[in-house]
């Protein structure tokens, strides 16, 4: 009898959700990975090799997800998010995306991260058209509709913040004249092409020194020395992490003081700045688009709150100083957003419409002024960013949001 | 000038990294006739031991010993108990386990300490000697250290019995072991003495290139080159191509327009390849003649 009464209450209740929900369950249109219930995702992270610092991020948005279950799903169906591990292996992610796409059948791919990874699924993904949606890397290559229409990427991509230093050049030191590093392949020519762009004809007679390194050289200390004797008062770092150490130390210690730009790639105080030595790093400025957690001018910010709650309860123990866990939580935001406007039409094309038609969009924790913008011609959501200029503790935000010149 | 002592000043300390790396290949080449690969994994495993040293209060020279002596350790104990049971069954066994030690040092010491970069100490002061603008006092320190550490191989190798032994076992093996030197054992002890100089190449280099599990493999390739330039079984001539190279490198790279810093590493493995064609034995090598 008492198992009956319970039957009967949870079958009412089941009708009552039903009906909150109206006759949506009968009449979405499903892709594979979707239905009343469920939306399943996936996603490749490194957790383990030598780039597995970023896993955090695949960390972050697991709970995300989690969050968003607990608090009643999306349109009434609960994510599945399956993360895999790929070790930023180029061939691993493929192996991994395959079986996401071809086994475990999911609706899309979301924040697959790096560059060579999603590279190596680039043309696979577009071939079955699934969504590979607001990916983790910030290469220009995503924002290409009208060869890869199933691909868009999310932050603001290299060339674009390159523009932005050099629009700042133009206007504030127009008799700059600019030396170069960069690594030499995909991700620092971006850089380069991107600041040549943005200089103009006056890129010429303006960057006055390049030089390029492997990522298989033991440091870039000649490179320094030799922009250094180029006479130049500027100096563009497009370097990954260990190099960007080397790099500040190496600027600091031959007593060069130029305007030092940093490329966004670089700017962990922990993996960064601390090694080569924060003294060392005093000036520095860089591009910012998030707010950063341990910046004091949010501590009342209302988005800034929901964030430590969330980290205190779906992640205990979880670095609030690491801005990974800040990015994962705003780009989650973003896709939950883009599932919401898909409401019942949960076909991978609409996904991609839904995605590509996002105006002004405010998402928690993006700087103030700046909005995720997308077009069916606009596959690059975050275009703007504001400069920072480290202080020898952390990144102060200096001067209002800047956007490329198109 | 200030450019050119600057360059040549960063090219002698990494040439004396290099220099380390070479000794410490030809040590083991001496005893096995064998590259082994895994040096430059090895080094870099010693100075994360250094390093987790220094971070529980150890005093940096005594870490500097300690590491050194704990390296010796481990070189020995992996001769005895990994490379010997593959010892002399065939060149690709030896080879696949150099391998594997390289790949297995790497994932460790990745997952034991993580893969991002860590600051490492310099024993030296931090302000340039004389206020000069041409030479880290650091770089400086690395000439130095290595010049001693090779002084002491020297010194080890004329005037010990165990070195004379060693020297003895790795000539003429079959001679040594008739006049009571137990061969087995001292290519164990040079296995040790490689990597206690690994150690000394890996601390020596981490402050300049900071800390990390991948630090050390385009370092081995240099001193690879630097070894076979001036003669894989002269630990002297090993020595002077590690610096060479490291000079060489530096100055091709800063003044040799068409190359500049793109084809750097070409240039080391060019090298290597013309080394091998036309002086097979290296600047001061011996010529080995085998009867087959």
């Amino acid at each position: 009898m008492m198992l009956n009464r319970r039957n009967f209450a949870v079958s009412a209740a089941a009708m009552a959700i039903a009906l909150a929900y109206g006759p949506a369950g009968a009449a979405g249109k499903y892709d594979p990975g979707a239905s009343d219930t469920e939306i399943k995702i996936g996603n490749t992270n490194p957790y383990s090799g030598p780039a597995s610092a970023y896993g955090t991020i695949g960390k972050a948005i697991a709970a995300y997800w989690k969050m968003v279950n607990d608090n009643g799903g999306i349109n009434g169906r609960k994510i599945n998010f399956i993360s895999l591990d790929d070790s930023y292996s180029p061939p691993k992610t493929v192996e991994q995306t395959r079986k996401l796409v071809e086994q475990e059948r999911v609706l899309l791919d979301f924040q697959p991260l790096g560059t060579p990874t999603n590279t190596a699924i680039h043309k696979y993904m577009n071939a079955k058209k699934v969504p590979q949606l607001f990916v983790a890397t910030g290469a220009g290559k995503w924002g290409q509709p009208k060869k890869y229409p199933w691909t868009m990427g999310w932050q603001p991509a290299y060339p674009g913040e390159a523009k932005i230093y050099a629009s700042y050049l133009l206007n504030n030191k127009p008799d700059a004249k600019v030396a170069i590093l960069y690594q030499n392949d995909d991700y620092g020519k971006d850089y380069l092409n991107g600041f040549i762009a943005g200089l103009g004809a006056k890129a010429k007679t303006m960057i006055v020194a390049k030089e390029s390194y492997e990522t298989s050289d033991p440091t870039v200390d000649p490179q320094v020395i030799k922009l250094k004797a180029s006479g130049a008062d500027v100096f563009f770092n497009i370097t990954t992490p260990k190099f960007a150490a080397q790099a500040i130390r190496k600027v600091y210690d031959l007593g060069w003081q130029p305007l030092h730009f940093l490329n966004n790639v670089s700017t962990s105080v922990g993996g960064v700045l601390k090694p080569a030595g924060l003294e060392k790093s005093v000036g520095l400025i860089t591009t910012a688009y998030l707010k950063e957690a341990t910046d004091p001018q949010w501590a009342n910010d209302a988005d800034m709150k929901a964030w430590n709650a969330w980290m205190d309860k779906y992640l205990p123990g979880g670095d609030k100083s690491s801005s990974f866990n800040v990015y994962g939580y705003a780009v989650s935001a973003t896709m939950h957003e883009v599932l919401k406007r898909a409401g019942d039409n949960l076909t991978r094309a609409n996904i991609m419409k839904q995605a590509a038609s996002l105006k002004g969009l405010k998402v928690p924790l993006l700087l103030p002024g700046i909005t995720v913008d997308t077009s069916p011609t606009d596959f690059y959501p975050i275009e703007c960013a504001r400069l920072a200029k480290f202080d020898g503790h952390k990144w102060q935000l200096v001067g209002d949001v800047l956007c490329p010149k198109k | 000038m200030e450019f050119f002592l600057q360059q040549l000043f960063s090219g002698l300390a990494f040439g004396g990294v290099y220099a380390c790396m070479a000794l410490a290949v030809v040590m083991i080449y001496q005893a096995t006739d064998h590259l082994n690969f895994a040096q430059g994994e090895m080094a870099m495993f010693s100075t994360y031991i250094a390093y987790t040293l220094i971070s529980h209060g150890v005093p940096y020279w005594w870490t500097f010993l300690l590491a050194m002596a704990i390296s010796f350790v481990g070189g020995v104990m992996i001769e005895r108990i990994i490379v010997r049971p593959v010892e002399g069954t065939s060149v690709l066994n030896e080879v696949i386990v150099f391998i594997g030690l390289l790949t297995i040092f790497n994932s460790l010491a990745g997952w034991i300490w993580e893969y991002t970069i860590k600051p490492f100490p310099s024993p030296f002061p931090k302000d340039p000697l004389f206020g000069n603008t041409f030479v880290g006092t650091h770089d400086l320190g690395v000439i130095g250290v290595t010049l001693v550490v090779l002084f002491g191989v020297f010194l080890f190798f004329r005037y010990t019995p165990i070195g004379l032994a060693m020297r003895a076992a790795a000539q003429d093996p079959a001679s040594a072991r008739l006049v009571g030197i137990r061969v087995g054992w001292m290519l164990a002890l040079g296995w040790g003495l490689a990597a206690a100089i690994g150690a000394v190449a890996g601390i020596l280099v981490a402050p300049i290139v900071f800390l990390e599990p991948n630090m050390m493999g385009s370092i081995l390739l240099y001193g690879f080159a630097g070894a076979l330039l001036g003669g894989i079984t002269n630990p002297a001539g090993a020595v002077f191509g590690g610096f060479a190279v490291g000079v060489l490198e530096t100055l091709i790279g800063a003044y040799v327009s068409f190359i500049g810093s793109e084809l750097k590493l070409t240039v080391a493995l060019v090298l290597i390849i013309a080394v091998l064609v036309f002086r097979p034995s290296g600047l001061f090598g011996r010529v080995v003649v085998k009867r087959v």
